[in-house]
């Protein structure tokens, strides 16, 4: 069998976060009943006309500038013509040869530790568009119904260049463009929600063919793990399909990520001709260097920026701060977290171990989760001043998590406050010693284990409470009386 | 003298002077609908109940000392592609036959707020495609001046409904000739505003790059108020200029004097009727000894307009009409076998045979493999078109031709050969594609005595020069004093 080398370009749909739709002032809140959030424009009624929302080109700007494209003085908007249901107008608005944003670059990070390496993947193009509604299909009656609530929700299409060789490079890819998203505050990046979505266009060759192979085009996954596992089978079918003399269609398919497994859904013989041609009812899309130069001032500290100051301000391990700041709102956390508490390498700890474990256990995002940063701050504060000891916290985190819980509430509540009264562990210490005779006389014969039995004895007693530097100290004492 | 004969501004004024109630208004014109009505069919849907409530709101404001605008009480026809909140509006299309809109066009609420009444809802082409009104669905309206001839298109139901005084004034929509060669025919005056100086938010867009809304009266300064009342920039539409307030009836002026007139003989030359051409040149005439300075002009790419216009228009329009597809909008085949099913079915019984070639053709044209030698051929020969005007406007301040280069046709006599059709708007639609204003008035009369339209275009939002002509040569004529025996 020969070498093959896998050839992959990404188209991601992201939703923008404006308040409103893109040529109404329908709200693009997510979830509500069908048809509520919808009105004659966006729902095509004859005789109505879109107004392009500000709002969307400045959000596709801000996108464009963060993933170092450079930004059109002229662009305009096109008719993409197709009858599908959910497209009540029998055309989506969309941008077809002036995009606003053209000729970008991300640099990705792939892998860990030794096989760590980046890579700059191209971007070919930011375009703003039209999202369509949803069709719904009543398993009941077998009709099939339409929620227009999601036509006319803001989009930018980010086309990468065929840059991308394998799912890993995907995923790293992806997740940088989340994280971008995510800190310009333009796309919410719910994956689940659809908010944030992506075709990947995928080919393979024989190592040294300077020529692409046929590639062919699975729409709309919206998982990390989704993307991953269809560029798995994509690969793996092409490669075998080629080696048993087969040959690759241009076609469109689909993943199901349930069953792991990818369908074809058209082939390029019934593909759309959409009939694509200028948008006579919107005039062309006209910045000026000002408007732009006004946008490009007001982004945020993008994570790399970030990451170089975690180390260089909190004197955090590399990848400690790249963790921190891949996620805005991880990021946010953390600062939010050590402005009360001052810890840096604490707070970090704490995220990146017990905070990330568990999120991942259930599941969810740091946005979800019912820990407070003023409550976490707080928990450190109380196993910096010693009130309780840092497996007692382990056991309050957790509780913290699931409740939500203040931690002194918490500590208070269980009764886990660390005993630090001499007297009161004396009293302890000198009736262990007195119950475990043998103990003694191991210790006296040389055997340190006895010592560690002796502690466990204690916190077994104090339910872990007492703080294990006394209990050292004074067993030590008395035992070497 | 009956009230339905006089103009807008005179039956406002008696309005305002409590000369008449708008009650009587309202009975005068509806006894002239029920009288005329059966024989032009101009109206697809008359709105009485509503009129007459309207009315009684308005008297008594009008009785309590209030301004009502300055259209208070007057009965006004709208052509049936105009949106119109709770009264059907189906572009005399079975497609839209029962579409009833919830919401008014930006047109509508200017005239609602001007204290207009809205009597009706006017015939025309379906989906506003041809030139004799024969395409709708719905009905046949006839000419007033001969019943057995068209009223031209496609808004002939607004030009024969004020023809035939069934309303003072209308609204009709022009996207390549559609107001001013119906007015031709039933010797009415007919103005098509400079696009975007008329907010086309609410109308159903047929060539969203061409069409515009504009008023008809029966003379040039009942047009001149009418497009004080709806023209203005609108923020719905987005192609609407924001240019600021004129009073155009300040445009109501009998002087031409000094004013240069271009005139391209070499257009109006082949295929024009002799007794236009001879309307034509009359028409010149009287320009001239009203002091007009007439000028040669040339218009060589004008030729190209008809074969531009029908790319562009046929494009625009098979993206438009793509919502009409038997899911959100419109008329639903009964039975269908799946979704292709239900689209073919639903879009072959739903449009007329007009419709559906000119959706074919626009289909064609933008087809991927045909886009670059067809519409962006046009879009190119467009722009050769509207700098040979702007060209022209260098020398002169307004351009005269025919409206039409025939006088009103029988039924029947066209629609085997639609490119016959297509040439009665040989002399309109050069002004669309060049997004120019154009207005045409009553010229004359053929040898069957039917009427002959003269127009005259002015450079782009130059309205108040193009009205001042207008006017001119109506003052300085008689035509427009002639009303049809009906």
């Amino acid at each position: 069998m020969k070498d093959y080398e896998v050839i992959i370009g990404l188209e991601v749909h992201a939703e923008l976060s404006t308040n409103t739709k893109i040529y109404c002032n329908c709200t693009t809140e997510f979830g509500a009943d069908p048809n509520t959030h919808c009105c004659p424009i966006c729902t095509g009624m004859p005789g109505t006309l879109p107004v392009l929302n500000e709002k969307v080109v400045e959000y596709a700007v801000k996108a464009g500038l963060a993933t170092n494209c450079e930004i059109s003085r002229f662009s305009k908007q096109d008719r993409k013509n197709y009858f599908y249901p959910d497209l009540p107008k029998a055309y989506q608005i969309s941008q077809y040869d002036l995009p606003l944003c053209e000729h970008g670059k991300l640099e990705i990070t792939v892998g860990e530790g030794e096989n760590k390496y980046k890579k700059e993947i191209g971007i070919t193009r930011i375009h703003i568009e039209e999202d369509a509604g949803k069709l719904i299909h009543d398993a009941y009656t077998g009709d099939t119904l339409v929620d227009m609530n999601r036509c006319a929700v803001p989009l930018i299409e980010i086309v990468s260049e065929p840059d991308i060789r394998s799912a890993d490079e995907a995923i790293a890819y992806m997740q940088t463009l989340k994280s971008i998203l995510e800190y310009l505050e333009v796309c919410d990046c719910k994956m689940q929600e659809g908010s944030l979505r992506c075709d990947v266009n995928l080919s393979v060759r024989p190592v040294g063919q300077k020529e692409f192979g046929t590639r062919t085009e699975t729409k709309n996954l919206n998982s990390f793990r989704a993307i991953h596992n269809s560029i798995e089978f994509e690969t793996k079918r092409q490669i075998e399909e080629l080696e048993n003399g087969g040959t690759i269609y241009q076609e469109t398919r689909r993943f199901d990520d349930a069953k792991g497994i990818g369908y074809s859904m058209r082939t390029k013989e019934d593909a759309h001709d959409y009939r694509y041609f200028p948008e006579p009812d919107l005039a062309p899309i006209v910045l000026s260097d000002n408007y732009i130069n006004e946008i490009k001032n007001s982004l945020p500290e993008m994570p790399h920026i970030k990451k170089d100051r975690y180390i260089a301000e909190y004197s955090l391990p590399e990848y400690d701060a790249e963790q921190l700041t891949a996620s805005k709102y991880v990021a946010k956390f953390f600062e939010d977290t050590n402005a009360i508490c001052h810890n840096p390498k604490s707070v970090s700890n704490w995220i990146m171990s017990d905070l990330f474990r568990m999120m991942n256990e259930k599941e969810i995002e740091i946005t979800e989760c019912k820990i407070s940063s003023q409550d976490l701050a707080k928990l450190i504060e109380l196993i910096d001043k010693g009130t309780i000891s840092s497996k007692i916290a382990k056991q309050v985190f957790e509780e913290m998590f699931e409740t939500g819980k203040n931690p002194e509430v918490i500590v208070k509540e269980k009764g886990l406050v660390q005993i630090s009264d001499e007297n009161a562990i004396k009293e302890m210490v000198e009736r262990v010693v007195e119950n475990n005779p043998q103990s003694v006389v191991d210790f006296k014969a040389g055997k340190d284990r006895a010592l560690g039995f002796l502690v466990g004895q204690i916190m077994k007693e104090t339910k872990g409470k007492a703080n294990p530097q006394i209990v050292n100290k004074l067993l030590i004492e008395i035992l070497n009386k | 003298m009956e009230l339905y004969n006089l103009t807008l501004r005179e039956i406002s004024e008696k309005i305002k002077n409590k000369e008449v109630s708008i009650k009587e208004v309202l009975d005068n014109v509806f006894q002239r609908i029920d009288d005329v009505e059966k024989k032009v069919d101009a109206y697809v849907t008359l709105t009485r109940d509503a009129a007459y409530k309207r009315a009684e709101e308005l008297q008594e404001r009008l009785d309590r000392g209030e301004d009502i605008g300055i259209l208070g009480g007057v009965p006004i026809a709208i052509k049936d592609n105009i949106c119109t909140n709770g009264v059907k509006t189906t572009c005399a299309s079975k497609m839209l036959e029962n579409f009833v809109p919830i919401y008014d066009a930006t047109v509508i609420k200017r005239l609602n707020d001007a204290g207009a009444i809205v009597i009706g809802k006017t015939n025309m082409d379906e989906f506003a495609m041809g030139s004799s009104t024969e395409s709708s669905y719905i009905k046949k309206t006839k000419n007033p001046w001969d019943l057995e001839k068209v009223p031209g298109g496609s808004s002939g139901g607004s030009a024969a409904a004020i023809s035939s005084d069934m309303a003072y004034a209308a609204l009709g929509s022009d996207t390549g000739g559609s107001i001013r060669q119906p007015a031709s025919y039933c010797s009415v005056v007919g103005l098509k505003p400079t696009y975007g100086l008329i907010s086309r938010f609410g109308l159903i867009a047929y060539a969203s790059s061409l069409d515009q809304i504009g008023p008809f009266g029966k003379n040039v300064e009942d047009v001149a108020l009418m497009l004080n009342v709806i023209a203005g920039h609108d923020e719905k539409d987005t192609t609407s200029a924001d240019i600021g307030k004129k009073d155009y009836t300040e445009s109501i002026v009998n002087d031409i004097k000094g004013l240069k007139i271009g005139v391209p003989h070499e257009f109006v030359n082949e295929g024009v009727h002799e007794d236009v051409k001879e309307a034509y040149y009359h028409a010149i005439e009287t320009l001239k000894s009203a002091g007009a300075e007439i000028i040669d002009i040339d218009l060589e790419y004008a030729k190209y307009s008809l074969a531009t216009y029908y790319i562009i228009a046929t494009a625009e329009a098979s993206s438009n009409l793509g919502r009409y597809d038997g899911i959100r909008y419109g008329y639903r085949t009964s039975e269908f076998d799946d979704l292709d099913d239900l689209y073919n079915k639903s879009r072959t019984e739903g449009f007329g045979t007009e419709v559906k070639r000119r959706i074919m053709l626009g289909t064609y044209v933008l087809s991927s493999g045909y886009y670059d030698a067809y519409y962006k051929r046009a879009q190119q020969v467009r722009t050769l078109i509207i700098d040979n005007f702007k060209k022209a406007f260098e020398q002169c301040d307004a351009i005269v031709i025919p409206t039409a280069p025939n006088t009103a046709f029988k039924f029947g006599a066209k629609t085997e050969n639609p490119l016959e059709m297509y040439l009665e708007d040989i002399y309109t639609v050069p002004v669309n594609i060049a997004g120019l204003p154009g207005i045409s008035v009553p010229g004359g009369f053929d040898k069957d005595h039917m009427p002959i339209g003269i127009q005259f275009i002015s450079k782009a939002f130059d309205e108040e020069k193009l009205l001042r002509i207008a006017y001119t040569f109506e003052q300085n004529t008689d035509y427009h004093k002639n009303k049809p025996n009906i």
